[in-house]
């Protein structure tokens, strides 16, 4: 079957199942909410001006959150073995990888997307610039791009879903520290074309891993 | 008998690597010439530049023998290169350990701080965790062709980010320069030059020797192994 | 797809090992195209080992397997279009209804305009009055019709069924029954009650786990029986009856080793 109908046969398949029980969404975006809230206390007092922390606050939560959705994604599929359906069809594993990375990244950015008005109701900053949403897209695409692979790692060893943060993070370091640093800069005012060696360290970063995604995850699925 | 050459040839470099390292460390701590105009506890402290820097160098040779090991083993499903890229692993993180504690301990009497969050001790934190993940995922699957697959793939990731990682603190440091830098002021007069190339020579060694070493016993392990449960146990 | 004396599945010398857990230890099938083989074997035999394997799912430690002369290891992918696999997990989607399970599952396979395929499926395994409703709320008896109505859909060339029969009621075991009857060239019409369009033309391949004997003898035109990983018996099924078979049957599960195959 051509490979991108199979993906986007996949992607659409994970949002209207997810869209019926909103499960992952509604675990994702609570979590996420909760995280920035336990961080506002944590740093209110000590800090003079919030303004500084927002970025690594933003960053956080959606990593953390991002987690607990890719766990989840994972999870549903290995319990009920639904993953092996997909793995019999006559589909490239590439096009399983890119139908389940794309789902994920929408989710996450869904979550994003509502998120950020919140944040900025709470701390009185604006957020919803077009090139805040375009660092926070390539930051996500590159949490997405390596988080699928490794999840799918992940769900099966025996430690599960406290593998994957173990994981992922080391290695989407440099993807964290430069969304947070475009995301202080563009607060700060700095307009992107200031900006661009960030921006095209997570390109780098996101093309790269997709390529190494993309010749691995087969590896990954079959047993 | 290759058997026998390859038993004789091992002892030989053993003994080589040996030598070296006996070698160089006796010109580490007092052959090679004290270094110009540093204080009294920076003198001695300076020497740790023998030490520190060929740790890092060999983390990163393991690390990308590793690497490639593994992509070996995804392109041969043979067993032998899930364990020559496990065994480097090790070493790999025997080293970054010895790099990160040594930068460190050089620090202190430096410039009077434990710590530095410059790019090159951060990266080399961030290859000491990418390891103990690596050894994590291995530990925590039983089935010996999925660990080395899995194990295999998450080698490429952690190694491939490894220079990204180092790009992205750098940057971020120019930002917020970071006053404290072990790896400035490295000029090595020429006596110190010997000393360290002496010193770079014999960790290399080092590290083949312990590789050959480790992964001989790796696959008697699993000779071992194969023969227990044929006879039953 | 072959000629009439190559076989359509030929498993060679297959090994599979989880580290020390050997799962099968050298066995050698062959089953003809259009040939019903059942297998038997006590619990932990290797039998669903042996299923995911010949489905593609699974990767052997050794040994080869072709399917339609085409070595598995190396054209899976192609290969997969002709396989439908029926396993106890049922491969579906709990919060996607029926049909909407089938058209993902044609769309996957490149059916062009799935749409009479798909009603006609769920018409013969009689869940045609649930296609609106989600999976999740399926009992496992209708689970099971909805996987092998999936398993159908593509009208592949060989059928994988491993312990399909698991949890069915009598009214749904009593209707796989038939289909697999049809399908193994045995039954000449299709039952009283769904639409002709549904009859199977062709005998399958079909290769066939289960514990029922009575049901897997009346469907077989080969058994096998798995012991411990290894084939204790392969033969065809010439007649025998459940009472014949059952003596054999424990000889061969009393052994310690298995006899051929290796």
């Amino acid at each position: 079957m051509n490979f991108w109908k199979a993906v986007f046969a996949i992607i659409r398949k994970d949002i209207r199942a997810e869209l019926r029980t909103k499960d992952i969404f509604s675990s994702m975006f609570v979590f996420a909410l909760l995280a920035v809230i336990v961080f506002n206390f944590s740093f209110e007092l000590r800090v003079p001006d919030m303004k500084m922390v927002v970025p690594g606050i933003v960053w956080v939560a959606v990593t953390f959150a991002g987690t607990l959705g890719l766990n989840r994604a994972f999870v549903i599929e290995q319990d009920k073995g639904s993953l092996a359906g997909l793995l019999l069809a006559p589909v490239d594993r590439a096009a399983i990888y890119f139908g389940k990375m794309l789902g994920n990244l929408v989710f996450i950015f869904i979550v994003e997307i509502i998120l950020l008005p919140l944040v900025m109701i709470f701390f009185n900053l604006s957020l919803l610039t077009w090139q805040h949403l375009l660092a926070l897209f390539l930051g996500t695409y590159g949490f997405a791009a390596v988080g699928t692979v490794f999840s799918a790692i992940a769900v099966n060893t025996r430690a599960r879903e406290v593998m994957l943060p173990i994981l992922l993070f080391p290695v989407l370091l440099p993807v964290l520290v430069a969304g947070v640093k475009l995301t202080g800069a563009l607060l700060d005012g700095e307009p992107l074309s200031e900006l661009l060696n960030w921006i095209q360290l997570i390109v780098v970063y996101d093309l790269g891993f997709t390529v190494v995604a993309y010749l691995t995850f087969g590896f990954v699925v079959e047993e | 008998m290759t058997q026998n050459h390859r038993a004789t040839a091992l002892i030989v470099l053993t003994l080589v690597a040996a030598a070296l390292i006996m070698a160089s460390a006796y010109m580490a701590l007092a052959g090679a010439p004290d270094a110009a105009g540093l204080t009294e506890d920076n003198t001695y402290a300076q020497r740790i530049i023998y030490f520190h820097v060929p740790s890092a160098w060999l983390s990163m040779l393991a690390f990308g023998v590793t690497m490639v090991a593994s992509i070996g083993y995804l392109a041969t499903s043979k067993r032998g290169w899930d364990s020559l890229a496990m065994s480097s692993a090790e070493l790999g993180l025997v080293f970054t350990l010895a790099a990160t504690a040594s930068g460190s301990i050089w620090a202190k009497p430096a410039w009077n701080v434990w710590w530095t969050w410059d790019p090159r001790l951060t990266t080399y934190t961030i290859m000491f965790l990418l390891f103990v993940a690596y050894f994590m995922l291995r530990s925590a699957m039983e089935d010996p062709a999925r660990r080395a697959r899995f194990a295999g793939v998450y080698a490429i990731f952690a190694f491939l980010s490894v220079p990204i990682t180092f790009m992205s603190i750098r940057w971020w440091r120019t930002i917020h320069p970071v006053l404290i830098d072990p790896n400035e002021g490295f000029g090595l007069g020429p006596g110190m030059m010997a000393a360290f190339f002496l010193s770079l020579a014999s960790f290399t060694v080092l590290y083949v020797v312990l590789l050959v070493h480790r992964y001989r016993l790796e696959r008697m392990k699993e000779e071992v192994d194969d023969l227990k449960e044929q006879l039953g146990y | 797809m072959s000629e009439s004396d190559t076989p359509m599945i030929e498993v060679r010398n297959l090994i599979k090992s989880f580290g020390s857990k050997h799962a099968l230890r050298g066995v050698s099938l062959r089953v003809m195209p259009g040939e019903s083989l059942v297998i038997f074997g006590p619990n932990g035999a290797g039998k669903s080992t042996l299923v995911r394997i010949l489905s593609s799912l699974s990767r052997p430690t050794g040994g080869t397997v072709r399917i339609g002369g085409l070595d598995l290891a190396r054209h899976a992918d192609g290969i997969r279009r002709y396989l439908g696999v029926v396993s106890h997990a049922p491969l579906l989607y709990d919060s996607l209804t029926a049909e909407e399970n089938l058209s993902f599952f044609a769309g996957l396979y490149g059916m062009q305009k799935p749409e009479e395929r798909i009603k006609a499926m769920l018409q013969r395994v009689g869940l045609y009055g649930r296609r609106g409703d989600l999976v999740r709320t399926f009992s496992r008896g209708m689970v099971q019709r909805l996987a092998i109505a999936r398993a159908l859909l593509h009208d592949p060339e060989v059928l994988l069924l491993d312990e399909p029969d698991t949890g069915l009621d009598p009214q749904a075991a009593e209707m796989l029954h038939g289909l697999l009857s049809e399908l193994s060239g045995r039954a000449a019409q299709a039952p009283s009650g769904s639409p002709a369009g549904a009859a199977i033309e062709r005998p399958r391949t079909i290769v066939t786990v289960t514990h029922s004997i009575e049901r897997g003898l009346a469907i077989a035109d080969r058994i096998a029986i798995l012991v411990n990983g290894r084939v204790a018996h392969d033969a065809p099924v010439g007649g025998m009856t459940a009472a014949e078979f059952r003596p054999r049957y424990d000889e061969c599960c009393a052994r310690p080793r298995g006899g051929g195959g290796r």
